[in-house]
């Protein structure tokens, strides 16, 4: 009995892993979105709009897969979360879900003939999708740390006690600063990928001055969300499952895993050198991208990692504390969670063939002359 | 009966479904265009990869580009649905999210990874990547579509049969107890190829229909005649496949959801012998409580039914009625004795929770092995008279009989358009512009099949969400109707858009027809 209790806690905890890497990768991928937000500042001509949305192009797919999987896998590993967020919080999730799905086509019809709105059109909409998908999904995951205003009864039926449905996490400031840290990192790795991919001169001298400008919000935001984080109370729940309130949980979380402290500082410095070491470089240095993208990776993974480690209610409701979701309560069977943990072995080798598919597509600049002479665009 | 339940406004229910069928039914025009011309490109650019005739390569990046317009739409309605799940029908999500959320996760980390990674080099890779890795990424991105579709479809078929799981009272959901009774049971191993290869067959009618306008238009007709002979085997292989999968799904139907059968041939007194209805008009006046003629004309088989569910002409196939009003020398039970059991199922597993809550043991345990003992009508604690149980059954007669007529002369079409093509008489062939015409026809015929297909699946299993074990109206989220009625709306006018754009860059796209040849010789050099 106590082994397979024990068992069952190391399935949650991998899944809660697992689930949590997703997250972050999302994050990191974001830089797609990022620089769609980007289309004209960087882009000061048709030619130059050109190489920014083929470049983006070709790893928007990246972005949504992961989404979808990070959205699959919560679903498998933790499905009262999935029922009572998406159910409940129905506008925060149909808003997020109309950001991305505006996406999608508009990379495939922007530049073809027969479209019917123009390709101005297209490019508001992958602005859009920019703007509030990354703000948008900040936000919710903010409410892992702040809470939400639901119950769950014990059939685990969910009533949602705000007629705004979700919507009212924007009236959390720390939910919003999360947002606009995403929005702005978004930014700095859409920038820098822009730097790194795209062979042009003038184009790489603004996303450099645009580095930097974007920097300082996101380290506004970022810190703000960080240090209120670190000072706020949390939720934690006692081996009964009971929840209560504990003072500076987070900090304490931090505390009581070394580990996942050190992630965290790894992940924020390497985002912080490959911005500064991109800004202050002399010539033209390009490999920014490749410090600020697994940072980030990191420091959201550990973000993520405190929220529903060391006994910590990750999706907290503000109605009635024990209804809060904790990864022993919201997750699936042991026979469930084993069941994918045997999947999940198949992850290191989808990896790889993403490296060699990203390295065999990306293994040389994008110029002016593949996209605008030899017109080998897609978009 | 149902006090720990939260109450549902009907027309909740309602506009939920009205708006998971517009996503799904939207989602489904995509899908199987991917699913099936994927292999089509493949097998052309194999052949091109081969003989190094860069005719070959052009026309494969023709038909490449246009899946690609296709695809974008695919994949954004693909997410939405996902979100739905979880938005629309949250208690449903809970239910069943042990079992359904598995293959979910799978087909994320083994199928979208895969489309999406070799995706990119299909597009992208053509001067980047050898011809061998290039063509190694279209063939992983055909197999990556398909096995996303394997998942999806797993976790449908385990909604109209539910195996391999058992209900935890301590949990109120269904748990998986079995992955391989999940996914090999004989509901899902029929449902997954009869759909696949329903979108082969479509795939191949849209290459066929293309290739008719510019056969029609009289251009590219090399590129047009071998793009049918392609698509003509490809079909004619999977609408056979189709039609044998299909037969099988019947049979599954027959065994686990008599009441879809039923519906689906119109059948309202069962009985031994039972004809297979060809086609039929129903009676407008026929209810479930008159002994009006369900039919006003029908043209059947004698027997069939009984001798394609059975293999024996004789055999007994309940009709509506029996299924409502029970047959107890054949030991079915009425739906008022199942709405019963079903009451006692809920009533028991609410006194187990109670009892476990007061510390009460023993009455926990009596209650428990009495719950478990009714455990297989629980759903029916939901159906408030027994006349909810019957589907709509003009809809899912006409869906399922136009399917089968449109099937059936699928395998016509793809018989005459791959022979003739063959033989190089399509345009020679004395009335060979009619034919064209009706190779443009087979595009929103293949498309009217494929829906109606749906149609039978999903309406034809109402009111259940999970057969025997969760009616839609309990399986949706409790949100207020104005609100999903926004969103239907918000989705509908989105989708309305993206529709009649796609239409029109396609339309565009075939009118100026692929790029121009690479080396006039026809073979590389």
């Amino acid at each position: 009995m106590i082994t397979s209790q024990i068992t069952y806690l190391f399935f949650q905890q991998y899944w809660w892993f697992l689930v949590s890497l997703l997250g972050a990768l999302l994050v990191f991928l974001l830089f797609v979105q990022g620089g769609q937000t980007l289309i004209y500042t960087i882009g000061k001509n048709e030619n130059e709009r050109k190489m920014i949305v083929n470049v983006l192009g070709r790893k928007w797919e990246f972005t949504f897969t992961t989404l979808v999987t990070f959205g699959g896998a919560f679903f498998a590993s933790f499905p009262l979360f999935y029922s009572t967020s998406f159910g409940g919080a129905y506008w925060a999730w149909t808003a997020l879900l109309l950001a991305f799905t505006i996406q999608a086509f508009s990379y495939e019809f922007r530049s073809k003939a027969g479209n019917i709105f123009g390709p101005r059109f297209f490019e508001v909409l992958l602005f859009i999708n920019g703007l509030l998908g990354t703000i948008l999904i900040g936000t919710v995951v903010g409410t892992f740390f702040n809470g939400a205003d639901f119950t769950v009864n014990e059939m685990r039926n969910v009533t949602w006690h705000s007629n705004t449905r979700g919507l009212e996490a924007v009236l959390n400031w720390h939910n919003v600063a999360l947002g606009l840290a995403i929005f702005f990192l978004a930014r700095i790795l859409g920038l820098l990928y822009f730097m790194m991919t795209i062979d042009h001169a003038e184009m790489y001298k603004r996303s450099k001055k645009h580095l930097l400008l974007n920097t300082i919000p996101f380290l506004v935001f970022f810190l703000s969300f960080v240090v209120w984080l670190l000072l706020k109370d949390g939720f934690a729940v006692n081996e009964s499952g009971v929840v209560s309130m504990e003072k500076f949980k987070y900090l304490n979380n931090f505390i009581a895993m070394p580990a996942v402290l050190g992630i965290f500082l790894v992940g924020v410095v390497a985002v912080l050198f490959g911005i500064i070491r991109t800004v202050f470089s002399k010539k033209s240095y390009d490999k920014g991208f490749w410090f600020a993208a697994p940072g980030t990776v990191f420091t959201v993974l550990a973000v993520l990692l405190i929220a529903g480690y060391n006994n910590t209610a990750f999706y907290p409701s503000t109605h009635d504390i024990q209804s809060s979701l904790t990864i022993q309560n919201a997750c699936s069977s042991l026979f469930t969670l084993k069941t994918m943990s045997y999947v999940s072995l198949l992850i290191p080798f989808v990896l790889a063939y993403i490296v060699v598919a990203w390295r065999a597509i990306n293994k040389n600049k994008i110029t002016r002359e593949e996209i605008i002479d030899k017109n080998e665009i897609t978009y | 009966m149902t006090q720990l339940l939260l109450s549902i406004d009907p027309s909740l229910v309602d506009w939920s479904r009205a708006q998971f069928a517009l996503t799904a039914m939207f989602h489904w025009i995509f899908v199987p265009i991917t699913l099936g011309i994927l292999f089509i490109i493949a097998i052309m650019e194999t052949i091109y990869v081969k003989t190094g005739d860069l005719e070959w390569k052009r026309t494969t990046k023709f038909w490449m580009k246009l899946f690609g317009i296709n695809f974008a739409v695919g994949v954004a309605t693909g997410l939405i649905l996902e979100f739905e799940f979880g938005t629309n029908w949250s208690n449903y999500s809970w239910f069943v999210g042990d079992i359904f959320g598995a293959p979910l996760a799978i087909e994320g980390i083994m199928a979208f990874f895969m489309e999406s990674t070799f995706i990119a080099v299909m597009f992208f890779g053509w001067n980047k990547v050898s011809k061998k890795f290039h063509l190694a990424a279209t063939w992983l991105t055909a197999l990556g579509a398909n096995i996303s579709a394997l998942w999806i479809l797993v976790a449908n078929a385990w909604m109209q049969y539910p195996a391999g799981m058992k209900f935890n009272p301590e949990t109120a959901r269904n748990e998986m107890v079995n992955f391989w009774d999940v996914l090999f049971s004989p509901v899902a191993i029929n449902k997954f190829l009869h759909t696949v290869n329903s979108g082969y067959v479509l795939a191949s009618l849209f290459v066929i229909g293309v290739s008719c306008y510019f056969l029609l238009r009289k251009r590219e007709t090399l590129m047009a005649k071998r793009s049918i002979i392609i698509s003509s085997v490809f079909g004619f292989i999977a609408i056979m496949a189709t039609i044998f999968t299909g037969h099988g799904s019947a049979v599954e139907v027959a065994k686990h959801q008599p009441m879809k059968l039923a519906a689906m041939e119109g059948l309202y007194d069962g009985g031994e012998g039972v004809e297979l209805i060809g086609f039929g008009i129903l009676n407008p006046a026929k209810t479930l409580e008159n002994n009006e003629d369900p039919f006003l004309f029908k043209f059947g088989f004698k027997g069939m039914l009984s001798f394609l569910i059975d293999f024996d002409t004789k055999s007994y196939v309940p009709g509506i009625n029996d299924l409502v009003k029970g047959d107890s020398e054949r030991e079915i039970l009425s739906i008022e004795q199942r709405m019963a059991l079903g009451d006692s199922s809920m009533n028991s597993l609410i006194a187990y929770k109670a009892a476990q809550k007061s510390g009460d043991k023993e009455l926990a345990a009596i209650e428990l092995v009495k719950f478990e003992k009714t455990f297989p009508h629980f759903g029916y604690s939901y159906v408030e008279k027994p006349a909810d149980v019957v589907p709509h059954v003009p809809l899912v007669f006409y869906s399922f009989h136009i399917m089968v007529i449109l099937g059936t002369l699928f395998v016509l079409m793809f018989i005459v358009f791959g022979w003739l093509a063959m033989k190089n008489k399509i345009e020679k062939f004395k009335f060979s512009k009619l034919l064209f015409y009706l190779g443009i026809l087979g595009i929103p015929m293949a498309f009217i099949a494929s829906e109606a297909g749906w149609v039978v699946a999903e309406l034809g299993r109402q009111p259940w969400v999970i057969q025997d074990l969760m009616t839609t109206s309990a399986g949706v989220t409790n949100i207020s109707s104005s609100s999903v009625q926004a969103t239907f709306w918000i989705f509908a006018f989105i989708f309305t858009a993206l529709l009649i754009t796609e239409v029109s860059i396609m339309i565009r796209f075939i009118k100026t027809g692929p790029a121009k040849p690479e080396n006039e010789g026809g073979t590389e050099l």
